[in-house]
């Protein structure tokens, strides 16, 4: 089979170009440990709110961790619980989400925290607020009617 | 390519055949666009919807029948067109199967389009468990997908037949690449097909309880990324092998064509983990698996574009073009047929690139589900493969029904293609902007309680609204003009253009025809990359989930 000349230079390039951009992302997410959310713990969608940590939704400090708080969420059908919190500039913050009922999207805007709540699985993502202001949380996977009126908010005060 | 033994002409029953899969196909063009008119609308914050219709039922009829019944009838009608003119007419049972297709895909589009009409599914096309719609709308598009693979079978006996008659020749090259995509449809389809069968509507019926939500999404998954490239590939087929005769130039290279379509089959499929990367309940590592695969159909998309413009240089050139860009010039701008899937070709230089984006392990946080995701697919199917299809109807509809493209139509045609690229333009572009800065994909008009945010994201919804309307004129024009080229255009003879290869390109290679061979690759490769994640999802499965009905 013949290949033009071209065509080889051009593919040997963009190959090339493939190779350095997966070795970015390889290095970025093993190394790194720039993985997405990825969490593999089960749940009892049915009863969340009778489980730890969602027996307590809110920001919570813990200690001997990576991390200095756990900001724990339950999304429900068409509400995030709660409604509202603060986390002091600079923390370093793991969320932990899930859902009581239909698959919800728990998004912050502005943020890379972005994250599918499913039932029987618990979502989490750890990273550090960084800039003061507020953020808006919504809802970016369609579960019914008032799908667009799921809100929460995150204050990051100094 | 064995020109000498093809026929020149579609016969009229093969035509009778692909026309009604294309009444289908633009009937669904007039009721999504007016959906989609409708929701841009809607989120602009300026207009409400009458009658209490709900936003996402709306929602669901767009998605449901553009993304799903437009293209499937299209593309199964400009397949079945495409192996009668290549390989000779379809014997008589073949045509009866492909009309057992035709007619099991209508029953289930009025079955699926009944059920959203009585708000008894509004769930999206995407049918997300533990939302559960009516039986009757997963059956409707059960017998949409079943009804596929009688049209499938119908190409792949034709194929069959051609290859018995022929040994020794490579199949012409439209047949073999409809015969890639065909295969390709009926490997992913097996995915969904499992998902409503075995899931979702045993669940619906009441037989079981409980279903589970993360196998079924990704049994969707595994069906939903190959469905854009059953989207793309015929698109393909016109880029490769029509177009080079409409602008009077050569095939570049039938061997290299057929090998990026090979490529494409066994790239396409173990991959649809990268819908899924912020999802509980899968690996991390095997998640980074099948984004490398992903970005595998880099490699064909590039020798797409290197063979493209090569055809166009080499024409240029051969007709005396001279200087780094000199060909450009040459090219018949004033046929619609080259300059509206041209404008669908530029379209997919952004889109692409936006889709490596989505597709990147990590940065796929920052896009997910946001209308920057609807943006880039409103670049990749609702661009360059629309205008694609829209430029193969202005010839193919009137080569099927005796008529001709005439001048008026064939300028009417352009300023269609224009007006789509300034319409989209706009709503594509304010998509991608505002979903940067977070605004979220299938929402209605929403303040989300005053946020600062959301109101950034309000001139956007205005400027997609604006992008909107001049989509929904572009869309009365070309319904304008499909009805005049199936009904009032004079009569006469269109022709349907097959490329010729350019002399030096040699006979493609029998390898190629190999199907053991490379289902047996797509096989291997999908197992390697879902049997162990799939295992996984089972074991340590959650209870499952009741049905809800939330809207």
């Amino acid at each position: 089979m013949h290949m033009h000349k071209f065509e080889k230079i051009w593919l040997i390039f963009g190959v090339g170009a493939l190779l350095v951009f997966l070795s970015v992302l390889g290095v970025s997410a093993f190394y790194l440990g720039n993985q997405p959310p990825s969490c593999l713990a089960t749940i009892d969608q049915e009863k969340v709110d009778t489980l730890p940590p969602f027996n307590e939704p809110g920001l919570k400090k813990v200690e001997g961790k990576d991390w200095d708080y756990e900001l724990i969420f339950v999304a429900a059908a068409f509400a995030y619980t709660p409604g509202e919190v603060e986390v002091p500039l600079g923390a370093k913050v793991k969320v932990i989400a899930t859902t009581k009922d239909v698959i919800h999207g728990f998004q912050v805007a502005g943020t890379n925290i972005n994250m599918m709540l499913e039932p029987g699985y618990i979502s989490e993502y750890v990273t550090t607020f960084d800039k003061a202001g507020e953020y808006l949380i919504l809802c970016n996977e369609y579960c019914g009617m008032g799908h667009h009126m799921m809100t929460s908010k995150i204050e990051v005060v100094e | 390519m064995g020109i000498a033994t093809e026929k020149l002409n579609v016969d009229r029953r093969d035509g009778r055949l692909v026309m009604a899969h294309f009444y289908v196909a633009f009937i669904a063009l007039a009721v999504g666009g007016l959906a989609g008119l409708l929701q841009v609308l809607v989120r602009s914050g300026k207009f409400e919807l009458p009658l209490g219709i709900g936003y996402y039922q709306v929602l669901t009829v767009h998605g449901v029948v553009l993304g799903l019944v437009l293209t499937t009838f299209f593309i199964m009608g400009f397949q079945i067109a495409a192996v009668s003119r290549t390989s000779g007419t379809l014997t008589n049972k073949q045509r009866v199967i492909g009309w057992i297709g035709f007619w099991l895909m209508t029953a289930g589009t009025i079955m699926a389009a009944v059920m959203i009409l009585l708000n008894e599914a509004t769930v999206l096309y995407t049918f997300y468990a533990p939302l559960q719609a009516h039986a009757i709308y997963y059956l409707g598009l059960t017998f949409v997908v079943v009804g596929s693979w009688f049209d499938g079978a119908a190409i792949i006996l034709a194929y069959s037949k051609w290859r018995k008659a022929h040994p020794g020749t490579p199949s012409p090259l439209l047949t073999f690449m409809a015969v890639v995509n065909t295969l390709m449809w009926i490997v992913a389809t097996i995915g969904v097909a499992t998902t409503v069968l075995f899931q979702l509507l045993p669940w619906s019926l009441g037989l079981v309880d409980r279903v589970d939500v993360l196998l079924s999404r990704t049994l969707f998954w595994y069906f939903g990324h190959p469905l854009v490239y059953f989207w793309l590939l015929p698109a393909y087929m016109c880029w490769y092998a029509i177009i080079p005769k409409i602008i009077g130039g050569k095939i570049f290279s039938d061997s290299l064509a057929r090998l990026s379509f090979i490529l494409f089959l066994l790239f396409s499929i173990p991959v649809g983990f990268h819908h899924q990367l912020t999802e509980p309940g899968i690996d991390p590592a095997w998640k980074f698996l099948q984004v490398v695969l992903t970005f595998l159909v880099i490699i064909p998309s590039l020798m797409t574009a290197f063979s493209l413009f090569a055809t166009f240089e080499s024409f240029g050139r051969s007709r005396g073009a001279r200087g780094l860009f000199g060909w450009v010039r040459e090219l018949p701008w004033g046929d619609a047929r080259f300059s509206v899937p041209f404008i669908g070709m530029l379209s997919f230089i952004p889109a692409g690139a936006g889709g490596i984006i989505n597709a990147s392990h990590q940065m796929n946080q920052v896009v997910h589900n946001t209308i920057w995701v609807t943006g880039h697919f409103h670049l990749t199917l609702a661009t360059a493969v629309i205008l694609t299809f829209f430029g193969i109807s202005y010839w193919l509809v009137p080569h099927l029904t005796g008529r001709k493209l005439t001048k008026a139509m064939n300028k009417l045609a352009i300023i269609q293609g224009v007006l789509w690229a300034i319409g989209m333009t706009f709503m594509s572009g304010a998509m991608h902007a505002a979903g940067l800065l977070g605004a979220p994909r299938r929402s209605s008009f929403s303040e989300y309680g005053g946020a600062p945010q959301a109101a950034e994201w309000i001139p956007y919804q205005i400027a997609q609204a604006v992008g909107g309307s001049i989509l929904f004129l572009a869309i009365i024009l070309m319904l304008y003009i499909f009805i005049n080229l199936a009904f009032f255009a004079p009569k006469g003879e269109q022709d349907f253009p097959v490329g010729e290869v350019a002399d030096e390109a040699e006979k493609a290679p029998m390898v190629f025809e190999n199907w053991k061979l490379w289902l047996g690759i797509t096989v291997v490769l999908i197992l390697f990359a879902y049997t162990i994640p799939l295992i996984d999802m089972i074991e340590n499965a959650p209870i499952g989930s009741k049905g809800y009905k939330l809207w």
